[in-house]
């Protein structure tokens, strides 16, 4: 079992809060196309034998992939890869690419599963953070690809945007929920630094919403997904039962993936290796046959440190027996801190596995840098 | 002997005291133009970046005038208030002075201070207007000043200017002219004055000496008078711009000793050098042990440095004599060192040296002067730090230093001046219209006020036009208290300040308010209180956390964000715990800039 990750790295135009790798000028995007099959072909021992049964483009925005260049990356995966049947396949669409005529194609492709990036249902957050499309796109893409056949869709959407009162926010979830799709990604709006809102955030001219503000926000959709039916299974995905993404639980469970693509990462339990995040220097590497990575080895403690991080995010815990394979008990080392967290409410522990509460979410950061191993400890 | 010329400069730090001694040793070839580097005087890294002199250093030059040869001897004298005794202890090595003041600017309250010590050593004073060559220079104006100050002629002026190399002749000839030869007598017993020291990590102290009596050969058993101490003089010398040994110098000569000695504590600035065979009934008068003034603790940032920053004081104590202090500990910041300074300046040039030449990151406590405190049993005890204060009910009465302030400014700022130094409360002694817009004002005020934070206030409002020099003037009862900083209950040691009952309540809010802006929210709520005793003065409450949690943790987010929290919780780390609160470094350096 292994995963796929193809990062599509262009844009129409750049999301004030995106800092993800992306380029808006698409002059060279059937190049990156042909290099990233040719990434393929070198890259296909990465995951040794194991069967693929997940296959995510992400991005960028990889909606902007014609049907044929879609075509021409499936065609080179299946002649390098041994991919399920049943895989998943997801594709991250904007709305604004998704017109009817595109959906039919989609549909047709082996992609079953599509990630709408809506981020809000209201036109001034829309504006404020510089997406492609209206409010109105944002809702009838999702109806539209209901309508072309698409049974598992996700949705993403951002809250703790600056405003007077919640009220933005919970209409927000109501639109989402009148839409009924199947899973639901929620991100508190993140200033990074290097950003429209990071610069105007560090000037002065952005004034980001206060902890207290995201904080009740992120109670609200926690209580609204429960309302709904929707299982939180991590910090920001919730779905269905059965609609997890089995493509994004698998990095929380340590199964390998290989990222193809500028900036992709790629992981196989002892190092993680990042692509050049340049389409320029990626495209020069390949065309010379070359790949153009960064590796970093993972120690026990950093395995370990990684594991606390991602699994604490999630339903299914900190597992405390697996973290003792990699010579950490906290029972024995975080005693005090584990009391004083049960004590507050912060965790639950069961049958020896580690649960962060609703309110311990909130401050799943703080909890896991509290738990890290020192990496000192490394010799 | 009467060819020797033996001067210091006096002057204000800006007014061009170093670039025109650097045209001074060109002039007369000790160094070539090659060799020239910018502020040649200055060979400390900080010092030449600073534009002040922190130590004095001396050279000799060789000068041919009416055919005669010269050797002049330049002593340069370090222009900051924290060191007037070594100011004192140069003048007393020369018979004249240049006095150069900055013709667009005139003179400052510093410059007169040293210009009344040479002038009562009875040294010849050459007065020099520099930068003469700036557009708004005002000749005519400080001149006038000069005229009132030493009661010369106008003609003794020199107009000169460092920069464009104006007037260096006339420095120089002025130089052999006015100033008189040393008097002494070679046959005396030996008597040489020690006015510097300098370390040298091959070669232990250089002590620099001026001969007043005698003569000096090398391989002499010498004796430091003041000390006690004896040495072999293993090599004697002049000081040009590299040392040139001697065979034997006598009275009159500048010149620098080596004789094995290790730890600059043993020489001591002032003290007499005479030989053990023929020693000299009397020192030269006007030696003291230099007293600090100012007192600070300084601890590593990292716990665990404690023994690395120890070795960095013991270093720098090597080659910085006035440095005093001893081991101390605190709960909030562990085990560091409480240290006596001269001054402010000398206490940021002791921490930026640590930083510099030893790599040591360090956090200085809130400075502090030495108080007596009367017990009600009627003794006396010296208390340096917050921490030694006895509890009130103990407490007789407390005494402070009390220093004479002179300040020099612009007659625009006179109100603005006043108004601080009676919120630092001082008392206005005298006010004096040097010329029409120029004026001195003599405050008496506690020097507890002065040690934090005022220097810079005073720069402040009046853009740079204020110059100060102080003296102790003796201790005077006041009424003071200790205030104390509690996170959580918890006294954080390292807060605490000793401050006038009047402004404690303010000091204690506005702590309370700086501390609720740099404490990070924690976990829990954490209560901010000042107190004075029991009673408690101000509070804030940071609230518990709220959120701390990023948004995606995907395959490409995973190690950046493991490493994001590792390098936080390293900074955690970093951070000191009083009781369960985590404090972060910026919170200590933090109270030494309230405002």
């Amino acid at each position: 079992m292994a995963g796929i990750y193809i990062h599509i790295p262009f844009c129409k135009q750049a999301c004030h809060y995106c800092d993800f790798h992306f380029s808006t000028s698409l002059r060279h995007k059937s190049s990156v196309v042909t290099a990233i099959c040719q990434e393929i072909a070198l890259q296909q021992q990465y995951l040794g034998n194991q069967t693929i049964n997940t296959i995510y483009f992400g991005g960028g925005t990889p909606s902007l992939l014609s049907s044929e260049e879609l075509l021409q990356i499936f065609s080179t995966l299946h002649r390098c890869f041994n991919i399920a049947p049943d895989a998943e396949i997801t594709l991250e669409a904007n709305p604004d690419d998704l017109t009817k005529a595109k959906l039919q194609e989609l549909a047709a492709s082996p992609v079953n599963r599509l990630s709408i990036g809506i981020q809000s249902f209201h036109e001034e957050h829309l504006r404020r953070m510089n997406r492609a499309h209206n409010a109105q796109e944002a809702y009838y893409s999702v109806l539209y690809a209901q309508d072309a056949g698409f049974t598992n869709i996700t949705t993403d959407l951002i809250y703790g945007i600056p405003a007077p009162s919640h009220e933005l926010w919970l209409a927000d979830l109501t639109k989402l929920f009148s839409l009924q799709v199947q899973h639901v990604s929620c991100y508190a709006l993140t200033i990074e630094e290097k950003t429209a809102l990071g610069r105007w955030t560090k000037k002065g001219s952005f004034k980001p919403s206060e902890d207290e503000f995201v904080a009740e926000q992120f109670e609200i959709l926690v209580a609204q997904m429960q309302a709904h039916g929707f299982t939180q299974y991590e910090i920001s995905n919730f779905c269905l039962p059965g609609f997890e993404s089995k493509h994004n639980s698998n990095y929380w469970r340590g199964v390998h993936y290989l990222g193809l693509g500028p900036s992709a990462h790629s992981f196989n339990s002892h190092s993680r290796q990042y692509n050049v995040a340049n389409n320029a220097k990626y495209l020069t590497a390949l065309t010379q046959n070359q790949l153009a990575f960064e590796r970093e080895e993972l120690t026990v403690v950093d395995q370990a440190n990684e594991y606390l991080l991602t699994s604490l995010r999630t339903i299914w815990g900190c597992d405390l027996n697996r973290l003792r394979q990699f010579g950490v008990d906290l029972r024995v080392q975080q005693k005090e801190y584990l009391d004083e967290l049960l004590q507050k409410e912060y965790i639950r522990i069961q049958d020896e596995v580690l649960y962060l509460t609703d309110k311990g979410k909130l401050l799943a950061d703080q909890i896991t840098l509290d738990l890290f191993l020192e990496p000192q400890a490394q010799a | 002997m009467k060819n020797i010329r033996n001067f210091c400069i006096i002057a204000h730090i800006d007014h061009g005291k170093s670039t025109l001694a650097d045209r001074l040793l060109e002039f007369t070839s000790t160094v070539a133009e090659r060799e020239m580097q910018d502020q040649l005087l200055d060979n400390m890294d900080l010092e030449r970046e600073r534009g002040i002199t922190i130590k004095s250093h001396a050279i000799q030059m060789n000068y041919h005038y009416k055919g005669e040869d010269y050797v002049l001897n330049l002593i340069d004298t370090p222009g900051h208030v924290d060191f007037s005794y070594e100011v004192s202890r140069s003048i007393a090595a020369c018979e004249g002075a240049l006095l150069i003041v900055d013709s667009s600017q005139g003179i400052e309250a510093q410059t007169i201070s040293n210009l009344y010590l040479a002038i009562g050593n009875d040294l010849e004073i050459i007065p020099v207007l520099n930068k003469i060559d700036l557009p708004h220079s005002m000749p005519e104006e400080v001149s006038d000043e000069i005229i009132d100050l030493i009661g010369c002629d106008k003609s003794d002026i020199i107009h000169a200017s460092g920069k464009a190399g104006i007037g260096i002749e006339n420095i120089l000839n002025a130089i052999c002219d006015r100033i008189p030869a040393p008097k002494g007598d070679p046959k005396a017993p030996l008597q040489a004055l020690i006015f510097d020291s300098v370390f040298n990590s091959y070669r232990g102290i250089e002590v620099y000496f001026r001969i007043m009596n005698g003569t000096l050969k090398k391989g002499d058993k010498v004796k430091f008078v003041n000390t006690g101490k004896i040495y072999n003089a293993d090599e004697i010398g002049v000081l040009k711009l590299n040392q040139e040994p001697r065979e034997e110098m006598r009275a009159g000569d500048v010149g620098y000793l080596i004789s094995g000695i290790k730890n600059a504590k043993e020489v001591k600035v002032g003290d007499t050098i005479t030989t053990v065979e023929n020693p000299t009934q009397e020192s030269i008068q006007g030696f003291e042990e230099v007293k600090p003034m100012v007192f600070a603790g300084i601890y590593p940032v990292e716990t665990s440095e404690f023994e690395e920053l120890r070795s960095a004081m013991e270093k720098l104590q090597l080659n910085d004599a006035s440095l005093v202090w001893e081991p101390e500990s605190s709960v909030a910041l562990g085990f560091g060192f409480r240290c006596g300074f001269l001054g402010m300046l000398h206490m940021e040039i002791v921490q930026e040296r640590l930083e510099r030449e030893f790599d040591m990151t360090v956090i200085t406590t809130v400075p502090s002067v030495q108080f007596k405190v009367f017990s009600t049993k009627g003794d006396e005890i010296t208390v340096n730090a917050p921490s030694d204060m006895p509890e009130p009910n103990y407490i007789d009465r407390i005494e402070e230093p009390f220093i004479k302030a002179q300040i020099i400014t612009k007659s625009d700022y006179v109100g603005a001046i006043i108004s601080l130094c009676m919120d630092k409360r001082g008392q206005i002694k005298n006010q004096n219209y040097l010329t029409s817009d120029r004026v001195e004002m003599v405050f008496e005020m506690p020097l507890a006020e002065i040690v934090f934070d005022f220097f810079d206030k005073l720069k402040t409002l009046s853009r740079g036009y204020a110059s100060l020099d102080y003296e102790l003037i003796g201790f005077r009862t006041s009424h003071l208290v200790k205030l104390d900083i509690m996170l959580n209950g918890e006294k954080v040691d390292a807060l605490s300040a000793i401050v006038h009952r009047d402004k404690a309540y303010d000091w204690g809010r506005r702590l309370c308010e700086k501390l609720k802006e740099l404490l990070p929210r924690q976990m829990f709520e954490i209560a901010i209180q000042a107190a004075i005793g029991q009673k408690i003065i101000s509070r804030e409450t940071i609230s518990a956390m709220r959120k701390n949690v990023l948004a995606k943790c995907y395959g490409g987010d995973i190690s950046r964000k493991r490493k994001l929290l590792e390098k936080q919780k390293k900074g955690k780390k970093r951070m000191r715990q009083v009781g369960n609160v985590e404090i972060p470094q910026e919170a200590f350096l933090a109270v030494l800039k309230l405002d």
